[in-house]
């Protein structure tokens, strides 16, 4: 069955890689020092003809963590339009480059075009604007379209550049409805520019520029969710040129603010940011005033920062680099450098912490970790910038390597103790080997390499295939290399889908390692409902670093089923979870019935059940049910965690289980010789057809007996049938059909209940009452096993283990009313009569429809091959009234009946 | 009549298999390619494949109907290098109109003698010389051919195309996506100018190597979201690498795709003598598992595919369901 595939909306671009801009993504930098126009030093190189030194200033940007890179040619004394031909083709030239897309910024048009024919990635162009009538920009767009570049569209029309919040607003409402209307542009494709005016210049008419940029965007993003808000960000700081140092302060507070609103990208010099909680409190309050133009009256604010201005002028460098850091503990100096990317005395403080702490290993998982947590949290909270991080992991990266020779050393000293003292070597060769790699399209390994770290040190051999790794790789050389356990690491959301590939495509190698997920965006649920479901030989999500020696540990040991099972089932309790929060997505009822499962009758003979109407079966062999007997949930019965029969090996349950199997199978032996229970069955098969809809009708003697059952209505993917029993019966229309029912019942365990009662022996008295349930599911077992091969005779030759039977690989199914696939209780009265249950066999309904003993089983027989079993999940309201038409009840009375599948 | 549109929502459609690998089959001389007209031609032509449409039309019209036969729904124009560019090679470059509405002509006469319902594709090549990759080592910034020449050699090639009456544009073989987008601009200029109504376009890359990327250095997720812009019928891969390298990408792309979903690899990858030598069956086999996991709604061949590949396709394919489209969702959240 194929999974419908959803495609959303996101900008995508692309250099030789594609950039997807999803609504979780960071502020994206657009690297600007390739711009004659803001870059002195390029500008020289351009017109010098230095296209060599040129191109290693764009490559600085992307080192630098710029992921997009904006080029401008725009000088008097350059032909833009060579300038521009020759550097792009040069670029194409550098795949170290042109993996980034490429944003063409000119503001003559003949050099955009030239720019466009040069780029075989997904462009932004920067900018059109109706600045000369709409004829115009209607014609560059299309030409922009034509070559299937985003655009940037500036603030900016016949009267002039948008300055005020309402004029910038509209202006961008109106373009965006001829991009969209006449010219067919995506929303998504679209980027505005809302123009970044400088403050702070004393005018009091610019005080409010920052404010008008703010709620500029924040109204337009609240428009048109679809575009993109970018801006020149330096502008802003103009009136402080020459002081660097308040200027950046400025950019990061005005970003800070600016994204919040719902900017999205921005023209930055990406290496010269601080950080947002970095900035000195009295420094980045002055800023906050004058950009948010708050305590500004008469100029107040301005004329507050300016003074601050002046006071770091005076100072001149030493400020800006304020080494009072230097003099805090060695764990608040690695924090400093990893949160400031600071490498500058990163070896020496490493040296310090590894002297400091009793191993080398934990300076990692110590200060380290815990200053990588911190840049995790700014970066999370939108206070750090990706090439930020970026700078953070090569600090680490360059304490590591000053730690791992000692890490080696310990290692190789124990195994050289190994050696002396004649033990084997848990380190050496044969080592149980670890898989790791960071899936294909993401290039995030921070976690993972820590985790190879730590489980390297704790005697594993890693094999770490690095980042964006696509699926075949992996499992080629976990197959080469015979790993023993995979694990892939993860970042950013798209990851999650190439995590399930690659757990599909496992199963579809038959191969048999578990596999760890972990990272940042992965989770618990996610791995429960998406990925686990594709691998059946063990997925385990893995929290942080910390946890995955234990988990692989015990992958390697006796215990590795126990936990797969364990989390097996508490993965399956967390799609259950999952499927009962999704409520609100459910299809009108209608369409669920026209979506039903649409089996292929013509083809299918239904075999003619060889047992005619009703069959009583009394004092059924209680040594043949007793075979049957599924000891799962007994252990379960009995709180025993686990599985059978892994719970007997169980290390703290182990002994206490292979005592209580031994005492059940003991009265067992009693119960069957003694005769203290009596299995009493009753069954029976009629012909029967569907209405293409949720209506089963029997022909009975007593004329037709119509069952009404219930449809799925939670919203599945395209293609998923809406699952109905109803659907695995033959419609009237092409043939006729066979069902059947069944009712089982243990008599007599409440004679030997009461007897232990009354000895105050509780532990022969629960025993025997689990056992009685066990009996009765048993005998359904059995009895279901006899009607597919002899009663009704549809499978005669079946051949299955016991194990296999629990398994439920036999074919066809016994839903039975109250569960499940058909929770409506009231069905049961129906049964109860086709089959005259009481009468027959002692089964009394109570008035909730509860079945009295309490060892009591009974259900439907459907024989299609491809029936099966279901959850109905949640109805609608639309269901509930039909089925209560179709039952003859009240509303109020289906409601009460069905209330635990209803919203 | 249904229309394609129709067909693509209710099965998988055959597109058709190698046309080299089935001229070379004639043993053609260079007297054959030159034809009456070009007896006295001042070079040799012997080679140029897509003369035949002018030369040997009978060969062409009639390789286009066993592909029919064996179950193609859709046929490819003999005009990978029906260009004035390509045709340089020649010196024919001013018959590149001609050739193009001849190849058409070739292709619609096989569908009209075979009497089925088919479709036929205006094959657009890759061109000799690419718009991305210098051919000179020492000058990386240096290009053989500017963007402008080549918009104006694939406008006059869809015009060609169109006039002879094709029924699709397929941009294919694309190791330069600068190329395709440069073939996309001039089918956008040119249904603009004429103010025709456009063609559905179907686009074709080629994956050269293990890495999964272009030759021009793209990977596949990069390709496709350089030429979206084309709002394609459908987006795909074709030759370089048989069905068994190509798969991983195939499944990529199934995955990324908004449109309709293509695939023609080779019959395997040449053999130490150069020969391709996978069998119709094994070939069969691969696309039909590609089906059967909802990757691909048209599925062929390339280079060393014959009409018994293509039968075996078809016959692979014909009960199993299409990939669904993906949703485009409109919304973020």
């Amino acid at each position: 069955m194929q999974e419908t595939t959803f495609i959303k909306p996101y900008l995508r671009l692309a250099g030789l890689e594609p950039l997807v801009i999803r609504p979780e993504t960071n502020f994206v930098n657009i690297g600007e020092r390739t711009n004659v126009t803001g870059s002195k030093k390029f500008a020289r190189l351009i017109k010098e003809n230095k296209y060599e030194e040129a191109l290693s200033v764009a490559r600085q940007q992307v080192e630098n963590g710029a992921q997009v890179l904006d080029v401008n040619m725009d000088d008097a004394l350059l032909d833009g339009v060579l300038a521009m031909t020759t550097f792009l083709n040069l670029v194409q030239s550098e795949p170290d480059i042109a993996k980034i897309p490429i944003m063409i910024d000119s503001s003559k048009f003949e050099i955009i075009e030239a720019g466009l024919k040069c780029v075989q990635g997904k462009c932004i162009v920067n900018s059109i604007s109706m600045k000369e009538g709409e004829a115009k920009f209607i014609e560059q767009a299309i030409i922009c379209q034509s070559y299937g570049a985003s655009v940037i569209v500036m603030a900016f029309d016949e009267q002039g550049q948008a300055d005020t919040k309402q004029r910038k607003v509209e202006i961008c409402r109106r373009a965006y409805k001829i991009l969209t209307e006449q010219v067919g542009y995506d929303p998504q494709d679209i980027i505005f520019d809302p123009n970044i005016f400088a403050v702070a210049t004393g005018l009091e008419e610019h005080n409010n520029y920052g404010v008008d940029f703010i709620e500029a965007t924040r109204e337009i993003k609240q428009m048109m969710p679809l575009t993109k808000v970018s801006g020149g960000v330096s502008n802003l700081s103009f009136s402080f040129r020459g002081n660097d140092h308040v200027r950046e302060a400025m950019h990061s507070v005005f970003l800070y603010h600016a994204i919040k609103a719902g900017m999205d990208m921005g023209i930055v010099n990406a290496g010269q940011l601080v950080v947002y909680d970095e900035i000195e409190p009295q420094l980045r309050q002055l800023c906050e005033d004058v950009i948010l133009n708050r305590n500004n009256d008469n100029n107040e604010a301005t004329e507050k920062l300016i003074s601050f201005a002046e006071t770091v002028k005076a100072k001149g460098k030493e400020i800006i680099k304020d080494d009072a850091w230097r003099n805090t503990t060695v764990e608040e100096r690695l924090r400093h450098a990893l949160v400031n990317g600071i490498t500058d005395y990163i070896d020496a403080d490493t040296e310090e912490a590894r002297l400091k702490y009793p191993a080398p290993l934990e300076v990692i998982e110590g200060p380290l970790m815990d200053g990588m947590n911190v840049v995790g949290d700014l970066f999370g909270a939108g206070k750090m910038f990706l090439p930020q991080v970026v700078k953070s992991a090569r600090v680490m990266k360059k304490s590591v390597a000053v730690l791992t020779p000692f890490i080696e050393a310990e290692k190789e000293e124990r195994r050289q103790a190994h050696l002396a003292a004649g033990t084997t070597n848990e380190e050496g060769a044969g080592a149980p080997k670890v898989l790791l790699a960071t899936v294909k399209g993401d290039v995030h390994d921070i976690g993972k390499n820590i985790v190879g770290v730590v489980l390297g040190c704790n005697g594993y051999d890693i094999i770490d295939l690095g980042v964006m790794v696509p699926a075949d790789k992996i499992l080629d050389t976990a197959e080469k290399e015979k790993a023993d356990i995979i694990g892939l690491s993860g970042l950013i959301t798209p990851s999650l889908d190439e995590m399930v590939h690659v757990a599909h495509e496992m199963k579809r190698r038959n191969m048999k390692q578990p596999l760890l997920i972990g990272g940042a965006t992965t989770s618990r649920m996610h791995t429960a409902v998406k990925i686990a479901p594709q691998y059946d030989n063990g997925v385990l999500h893995i929290l942080d670093a910390s946890r995955s020696v234990t988990a692989v540990s015990t992958l390697l040991s006796k215990e590795k089923e126990v936990l797969l099972q364990k989390t097996k089932d508490e993965y399956e309790g967390l799609r259950n979870q999952f499927l009962n929060k999704n409520k609100k997505d459910l299809i009108p009822y209608k369409e669920a019935v026209i979506t039903k499962e649409y089996f292929d009758w013509k083809n299918y003979k239904p075999a003619k059940p060889a047992l005619d109407g009703v069959k009583v079966l009394k004092e059924f062999d209680l040594g043949t049910i007793a075979k049957y007997i599924d000891w799962g949930p007994f252990f379960i019965a009995w709180e025993m965690p686990g599985h059978y029969p892994q719970v007997l090996e169980d290390k703290i349950f182990g002994t206490e289980a292979k005592r209580l199997l031994n005492d059940a199978q003991k009265l067992i032996e009693k119960i069957v010789a003694e005769k203290w229970f009596t299995a009493d069955g009753v069954i029976g098969f009629w012909p029967a057809a569907s209405n293409n809809a949720d209506t089963i009708i029997l022909q009975t003697d007593n004329g037709e007996v119509k069952l009404e059952s219930l449809r799925q209505q939670l919203k599945k993917a395209v293609g998923q049938p809406s699952y109905s029993l109803a659907d695995f019966i033959c419609p009237a229309e092409l043939g006729t059909d066979y069902m059947g029912s069944f009712a089982v019942t243990i008599h007599g365990a409440r004679k030997h209940i009461d007897r232990f009662a009354a000895d105050h022996d509780e532990y022969n008295k629960i025993l025997v009452q689990i056992l009685a349930d066990r009996f009765v599911e048993a005998f359904a077992e059995c009895l279901h096993q006899k009607v597919r091969k002899e009663y009704w005779g549809y499978e005669k030759n079946e051949t299955l283990t016991n194990e296999q039977l629990i398994k439920e690989e036999y074919k066809g199914i016994r839903p039975a009313p109250g569960y499940p696939a058909c929770p409506d209780h009231t069905e049961k009265l129906k049964l109860f009569e086709l089959l005259n249950v009481t009468r027959n066999i002692g089964i009394e309904l109570t008035e909730s429809l509860a079945m009295n003993p309490p060892a009591s089983v009974c259900g439907w027989y459907i024989a299609h091959p491809q029936s099966h079993y279901f959850g109905l999940g949640k109805i609608g309201k639309d269901q509930l009234e039909d089925y209560a038409n179709r039952k003859g009840m009240t509303i109020e009375e289906a409601e009460k009946w069905l209330r635990p599948v209803l919203e | 009549m249904k229309t394609i549109l129709d067909c693509l929502k209710e099965r998988i459609l055959i597109i058709d298999g190698a046309m080299g690998t089935m001229i070379q089959r004639h043993k053609l001389t260079e007297a054959d390619y030159r034809g009456d007209r070009f007896k006295d031609w001042h070079c040799d032509v012997k080679g140029n494949n897509d003369l035949l449409n002018i030369t040997q039309p009978q060969i062409i019209t009639g390789i286009h109907k066993q592909y029919l036969d064996a179950g193609a729904d859709i046929i490819e124009t003999n005009t990978f290098s029906s260009t004035a560019i390509a045709m340089a090679d020649y010196e024919m470059q001013s018959l590149a109109y001609e050739l193009n509405v001849a190849a058409a002509k070739c292709a619609r006469e096989a569908i009209k003698q075979s009497g089925k319902q088919a479709w036929v594709a205006g094959a657009i090549g890759p061109l000799n010389k690419t718009l991305s990759l210098s051919p000179d080592v020492n000058n990386p910034g240096f290009r053989a051919v500017t963007f402008d020449e080549v918009v104006t050699a694939y406008y006059e090639q869809v015009k060609g195309l169109v006039d002879g009456g094709v029924d699709i544009l397929l941009i294919e073989t694309i190791f330069d996506t600068l190329n395709a987008k440069g073939a996309i601009f001039a089918i956008k200029k040119y249904f603009r100018d004429t103010k025709k109504e456009s063609l559905p376009v179907m686009i074709s890359g080629t994956i050269t190597d293990a890495s999964g990327r272009t030759l021009s250095g793209q990977t596949l997720e990069a390709f496709y979201t350089s030429i979206m812009h084309a709002r394609p019928l459908s987006v795909g891969l074709n030759c370089a690498l048989g069905a068994k390298e190509m798969r991983p990408h195939i499944e990529e792309l199934s995955q990324i795709a908004s449109c309709y979903v293509s695939a023609y690899p080779n019959a395997g990858l040449p053999n130490a003598m150069g020969e391709y030598d996978e069998h119709p069956e094994d070939t069969g086999h691969y696309l039909e598992e590609w089906a059967k996991e909802g990757f691909v709604n048209i599925v062929g061949g390339c280079c060393g595919t014959t009409p018994e590949h293509i039968k075996h396709i078809a016959d692979h394919v014909k009960n199993l369901k299409p990939r669904q489209l993906p949703v485009v969702e409109k919304e973020l959240a």
